[in-house]
């Protein structure tokens, strides 16, 4: 095979270019720099005799130089090419694009504000969108439960099984080193005061009121919430949802109904089971650094913390599945058909589930510092 | 008992011999032979289930079979170093059913993904070269801001085709390339396949179950049955072939609407 060769000579009279070999792809920068470069001559002469091989790229080269020398009225001379190298320019050069006609407008003030407007609007109508849902969901929970032959009792049971059962562990650990860590920088502040006994009462207002149920919500909304943006979502996107409507199932109580239900039952236990396991961590910690013993720290306990803490962390956990729920389906909904939407989607149901949790979870303490409790 | 054209002049392009390709208990091919020829357009029928695909993505390199040689180009490509690979990957296209387009890319970027790998290629210049592939595989101009989302399904086999002819390779490999599509949008991609393989010098391999296809544009049928290829030649070879499966396929209705249509307007 000849090597590849791309030849410029210039004189008074004109440019020549002289092809050799195969020109394709792989050259084709030097090619058509050289062609540019070939018009600043008075006449051009194209030689293509010892060209074996050529591909769309040169030949589009050549095309697109033949374009500009024709509007600069620049003559434009090719020898020697084959019937192959003609006619595959024949084709390019009627394939060759339209240059793009409109531009993209500036960006002006007036259009970031409106930009701006724009996205507060979304914002709202996505907050609407999730009452919506919610709203939707109980209309298709209610339903069902009139007509309970409907009911979808095996999703409900698997849907449990994945979100709760499967959940404890991880929400069990969790809990039980966040009594671990509150014991020990608890002992390690009250200790200066003497007052290490009020470690308890740190761990079980703490745990109880707050931390144990807020950080299950927290932990299911990162493993739930995803999961149900991902199973609807990659539904939608193969078009299995627009089938169920089509056979007359409907997607809110075949698909939102059991899951939302599920984690409806299954937060408040895990919470509870968090609570357990993080007063267990915390007393366990407190006996080996203040060496209260667990009995003593039982008594301490019961003593020492009114039941209206666990009342007030409990409280919080159906609300938080609702929301956990709802976002996690609603953002499913919203999947695409490209596989792009569907991971976007999936990590901004996280994202908003996790935040709405600590909203709520505001919104509650405000609640609960108001009525006294 | 295969009617092999026997083009002695032509060279091979493909020359698989004695392929096994098995998923688990289930043999799809059992000493498959076939040779593809430089310039032709193959077309491989067989019923579902025979491993049409299989053998496509088995050439391709996506499949790695039990057994058998496959030569591609001359190059073997189970035995070849990790370099002859990736020469030989970028001397041949594929395009998948449904485009298998990058649904986070648009359109062009799609056609620029192969390009990347041409060392010393001016992005300005890609870009041109994507749009020149687009403009060729008959998508309008504008379709290369579009993401393959907002493409009809004919339009994204075009857009995968541009993105399997954007190096210009010698063999494209096509599965279905005219499945789903209406006649008409059928009839204008067999004309392009026709008129690209003409113009670039390509060898096509093609799965269809497209008649009309077939008889259009294909040189040569290789018909896929009983875990090998049974028989291959033109369409006139075919109608001569007595096995039942053969007989069935093109002398059945379809066959004969799709044939006779055909010569009528050869005729024309």
């Amino acid at each position: 095979m000849t090597e590849t060769q791309i030849v410029l000579e210039t004189d008074s009279a004109g440019a020549k270019l002289t092809l050799r070999g195969a020109v394709s792809i792989l050259n084709v920068t030097e090619l058509h720099q050289k062609l540019r470069q070939s018009l600043a001559s008075a006449e051009v002469t194209l030689d293509l005799s010892g060209v074996t091989r050529i591909d769309t790229a040169a030949a589009w080269a050549i095309a697109e130089v033949e374009k500009s020398a024709e509007a600069m009225q620049r003559p434009l001379h090719m020898t020697g090419a084959t019937p192959h190298a003609m006619s595959l320019l024949a084709t390019v050069r009627k394939a060759l694009p339209k240059p793009d006609l409109d531009q993209a407008a500036p960006l002006t003030w007036a259009g970031r504000i409106t930009a701006f407007g724009q996205a507060v609007a979304a914002g709202f109508a996505f907050v609407a969108d999730l009452i919506a849902y919610f709203g939707l969901f109980l209309v298709r929970l209610v339903q069902s439960l009139r007509h309970p032959r409907d009911f979808r009792l095996t999703a409900l049971v698997h849907h449990c099984q994945e979100v709760g059962v499967k959940a404890v562990p991880i929400v069990a650990l969790m809990s039980f080193l966040i009594g671990i860590v509150l014991a020990f920088q608890g002992s390690t502040q009250l200790r200066q005061f003497g007052a290490e006994v009020f470690v308890v009462d740190l761990i079980a207002v703490s745990i109880l009121r707050e931390l144990g149920i807020l950080l299950t919500a927290i932990i299911v909304a990162g493993r739930t919430a995803s999961a149900f943006t991902a199973a609807i979502g990659s539904m939608k996107m193969r078009e299995e949802i627009d089938a169920m409507r089509t056979l007359g199932i409907d997607p809110a109580a075949a698909l939102f109904v059991p899951r939302i239900l599920a984690l409806f039952l299954m937060l408040p236990i895990l919470g509870l089971l968090a609570n357990l396991s993080g007063l267990i961590g915390g007393a366990l910690m407190s006996w080996i650094d203040l060496g209260i013993s667990p009995m003593m720290f039982k008594t301490r306990l019961i003593e020492g913390t009114d039941i209206s803490h666990l009342m007030v962390g409990m409280i919080k956990a159906p609300a938080f599945a609702l929301i956990i729920g709802v976002v996690g389906c609603h953002a499913g909904m919203q999947v695409g058909n490209n596989a792009e939407s569907l991971g976007q989607k999936t990590s901004a149901a996280v994202v908003t589930a996790i935040f709405a949790v600590i909203v709520a979870d505001a919104v509650f303490s405000i609640f609960f510092a108001k009525v006294g409790l | 008992m295969t009617a092999v054209l026997n083009p002695t002049d032509a060279d091979v392009v493909i020359r698989l011999r004695g392929i096994r390709n098995q998923f688990g208990r289930h043999v799809v091919h059992d000493g498959l032979d076939l040779d593809v020829y430089r310039g032709e357009i193959l077309g491989v029928v067989g019923g579902s289930g025979t491993g049409k695909s299989v053998l496509l993505r088995s050439i391709a390199g996506l499949q790695i079979p039990a057994e058998g040689q496959i030569e591609v180009l001359g190059t073997n490509v189970r035995t070849a170093s990790e370099e002859a690979r990736i020469a030989l990957e970028q001397r041949w296209g594929v395009m998948f059913q449904d485009g298998a387009l990058f649904s986070s890319l648009n359109v062009r970027e799609n056609v620029e993904v192969p390009m990347r790998a041409v060392k010393g290629l001016d992005p300005a210049l890609r870009r041109a070269l994507a749009d020149l592939k687009i403009s060729l595989s008959g998508l309008p101009y504008l379709a290369g801001d579009k993401y393959p989302a907002e493409l009809s399904g004919g339009m994204r086999k075009r857009a995968g085709l541009a993105r399997a002819l954007a190096l210009d390779p010698e063999i494209v490999f096509l599965d279905e390339p005219t499945a789903g599509l209406d006649p008409i949008g059928a009839a204008d991609f067999d004309n392009l396949i026709r008129q690209l393989s003409e113009t670039m010098g390509l060898t096509v391999f093609l799965v269809t179950h497209d008649l009309d296809t077939l008889h259009a544009i294909c040189d040569r049928i290789a018909v896929l049955a009983e875990r090998k290829v049974l028989v291959t030649g033109t369409m006139q070879d075919m109608l001569k072939v007595d096995h039942p499966w053969i007989h069935e396929y093109f002398h059945g209705p379809r066959a004969r609407a799709a044939i006779g249509s055909n010569s009528e307007s050869k005729k024309a």
